[in-house]
């Protein structure tokens, strides 16, 4: 197996001549410029780019980790499900170590609770179909790039009549958080480098309103480490020349419309609802629950559980992180009592999260 | 023979004899093991003596490239031989799984043969064990190994220098890859062979000709170069500056990585080692690396500085950033 567009878009020679530019086209004050999502997040950290371009460029990291976003009280009731219901808990991996309100799926799972990991969705139909006997609830943990996944099971379990399989949905879109962002006057963000995947399913005319509303430019740009340099570059010139565009730097994958087929499964799925977001709150318009005609296959309606309630309180400043409001070393538990292997915040567990970013490849 | 290993074959009776006289003295055969005494007596041996010690549980026992009875000679062997050590002799104890086909046995057994006769070690003594069905994981292996030091040389943490260079001797995250495509649960296929080597032969080729320039060495196994690494700049008490475009990784083990978010610097690997060399030797230390069979790969791949302890990378693109240690396991992404 050999895999292309890997050293294309990770060349040494490409990437200075593209430093340089971005030299060349902006030396004023560091531009605020914000990457919604956490595999951007976790790029610009592994790549070194946040200290490359240092002076230049503050990257603002976004609330577009879904692990991070997800409420605690999400995982409160997942594990209550568990426990008293007993019924086995599918999930992506980086579910497992996140903190609830008082426990995680890991430490749950060491007591006893019946926790799965699984790599796709399908996976937890096909694992409901081998254990006839006990019910079976996924995790629906994501945002547009794992909704489409998702609602694929979903559709799939309801045709072939699979009884004890269900989805626990907290699912999310992202332009509607983007939004209440832009509109937040304290974030002073002056650019979205927006996601890849993402922007691949939604199509990037998604951002159009953004663009214009909020008069903020908008490049979509890829994962690899030349894709987000020359999204930044790109950025950079709409400033200079006072633009407010949408700009796509991924057509190689992202288009302007999206991924039709996929955006039509999620639609005859899924119906939009407001949202609860960890550390951040209720968003309204950004959240997707299964509609009525799936709701055999709704396990909040199936369990017959209460919505997922508002947010606790806790010293952790991980909404204001989301928010590119701090950055992590401003938050009073980084580094001391929030660690990757002692996460009090979602932000340090996650694969993907701005703390866990900073705290695993930050130079000293 | 029956075709299945049965509690019986644990018993200490006739099957337990049995067991050891067909399938195991067959294979390992010996002056030291033949006589089947309580200990293996190995004699007078010179020399400051090494001592390590390592336990086995891979699933599958059997993956592409090699399994579980190389595993444990060669991870026992490259313990040994990062410190400078000469194997004289190991031992080999092995859990059984009641209902474990005696071919399967059979087969790690001659895998544990040949890496000990490539190894030139003697295997001195041994017990054998069974569990009852579910209580194991077909077969598990413990090894100990006993070594003599080269004489004049010993590992030198406190040596290392800003300038020295940092020596890889071939490509990451081939055994974890081959493990990981074995269990199957991937759906991903890719030709990838793990790398279970027994390193004893050619590194202490590279100590007796290279001597003091070779500071320190270890074998990045679980955790990977990353983790080793990591601990090489804590008892180094030095900065390390990786080269990622240096780093040797094969097509395939990048490809897995990239579909899995995986890093190779936190695969582990079973036949490779990483030597901290002064700046003088090291073009001669990889030129004389490349020539032995499992040292082709070798290269530089990055150089001790001044600066706090810790290892840095610098990226292909020209950033650096801080190696850290992996928490928790490299796990399937969201997206």
């Amino acid at each position: 197996m050999r895999l292309r567009y890997l050293d294309e878009f990770r060349d040494p020679a490409t990437a200075r001549a593209i430093v340089d530019r971005i030299g060349n086209t902006w030396d004023g004050p560091p531009v605020r410029l914000m990457e919604v999502c956490g595999t951007h997040t976790m790029a610009i950290a592994r790549s070194g780019i946040r200290q490359l371009l240092s002076g230049r460029v503050t990257f603002l990291s976004g609330p577009g980790c879904p692990v991070c976003v997800t409420p605690a009280a999400y995982l409160d009731r997942a594990i209550a499900l568990g426990k008293e219901r007993g019924v086995i808990l599918a999930t992506f991996g980086d579910m497992v170590r996140v903190p609830g309100t008082r426990s995680s799926l890991e430490r749950e799972r060491g007591k006893g609770l019946d926790v799965r990991t699984v790599y796709s969705p399908l996976d937890a139909v096909a694992l409901a179909e081998r254990e006839k006997e006990k019910e079976v609830v996924f995790l629906g943990v994501g945002f547009e790039t794992t909704t489409p996944a998702i609602a694929g099971a979903i559709v799939m379990a309801a045709e072939t009549g699979v009884p004890n399989f269900s989805v626990l949905s907290s699912v999310r879109t992202i332009p509607g958080a983007m939004e209440i962002l832009a509109s937040d006057p304290e974030t002073g963000i002056e650019g979205f480098l927006c996601p890849a995947h993402v922007s691949a399913i939604i199509g990037s005319n998604a951002y159009l309103p953004l663009a214009e509303k909020y008069a903020i430019p908008c490049v979509v740009a890829g994962f690899e480490p030349i894709d987000i340099l020359l999204g930044t570059l790109m950025l950079l010139r709409q400033k200079t020349e006072g633009a407010a565009r949408v700009e796509n730097e991924y057509a190689r994958v992202a288009t302007r419309e999206g991924n039709r087929k996929a955006l039509g499964l999620v639609s005859r799925v899924f119906e939009e609802c407001d949202a609860p977001w960890r550390g951040i709150g209720v968003l309204p318009h950004t959240g997707l629950r299964i509609a009525n005609r799936f709701s055999s296959l709704d396990a909040q309606i199936k369990f017959g559980l209460a919505d997922f309630g508002t947010e606790e309180h806790t010293p952790c400043r991980c909404g204001d992180i989301l928010k590119g409001k701090i950055s992590p070393p401003d938050c009073p538990l980084f580094g001391t009592t929030c660690t990757p292997a002692e996460p009090a915040g979602p932000c340090m567990v996650s694969g993907e999260g701005t703390c866990s970013a900073y705290f695993k490849y930050g130079v000293p | 023979m029956a075709e299945k290993i049965l509690l019986a074959h644990g018993e200490g009776g006739k099957r337990t004899r049995d067991l050891i006289r067909s399938v195991v003295l067959t294979r390992f055969g010996n002056p030291v093991l033949d006589p089947l005494l309580d200990s293996g007596l190995l004699g007078r041996i010179d020399g400051e003596i090494a001592f390590t010690t390592d336990a086995y549980i891979v699933t599958p026992p059997v993956f592409p490239g090699g399994d579980i009875g190389r595993l444990a000679v060669c991870g026992t062997l490259n313990d040994l031989a990062v410190c400078g050590a000469n194997p004289v002799a190991i031992s080999c104890s092995l859990i059984l799984e009641e209902g474990l086909p005696v071919g399967e046995l059979e087969g790690v057994l001659d895998s544990m043969r040949e890496a000990a006769r490539e190894g030139a070690v003697t295997i001195a003594c041994g017990d054998t064990k069974v569990v009852e069905r579910g209580k194991g994981d077909r077969i598990f292996i413990t090894t100990s190994g006993v070594g003599t030091l080269l004489p004049g040389w010993r590992p030198s943490p406190q040596t290392v220098m800003p300038g020295d260079r940092v020596i890889l001797t071939g490509t990451m995250g081939d055994h974890q890859v081959a493990v990981l495509i074995a269990r199957n649960r991937l759906e991903l296929s890719a030709e990838v062979l793990s790398d279970a080597a027994p390193l004893s032969p050619m590194l202490l080729d590279i100590l007796v000709r290279f001597g003091a320039d070779v500071r320190f060495m270890r074998d990045p196994t679980r955790g990977g170069v990353g983790v080793s690494l990591i601990e090489m700049a804590e008892s180094t008490r030095r900065r390390i500056i990786l080269e990622e475009a240096l780093l040797p990784v094969s097509p395939a083990v990048r490809g897995v990585c990239e579909i899995l978010g995986f890093d190779p610097l936190y695969l582990a690997n079973e036949g490779k080692a990483i030597l901290l060399v002064s700046p003088s030797a090291s073009d001669a230390v990889v030129s004389a690396l490349r020539r032995h069979p499992y040292g082709r790969g070798a290269a530089v791949v990055g150089e001790v500085t001044e600066g706090p302890p810790g290892v840095l990378l610098r990226t292909t693109v020209g950033g650096l950033r801080a190696v850290d240690y992996p928490v928790g396991d490299q796990l399937p992404r969201i997206c």
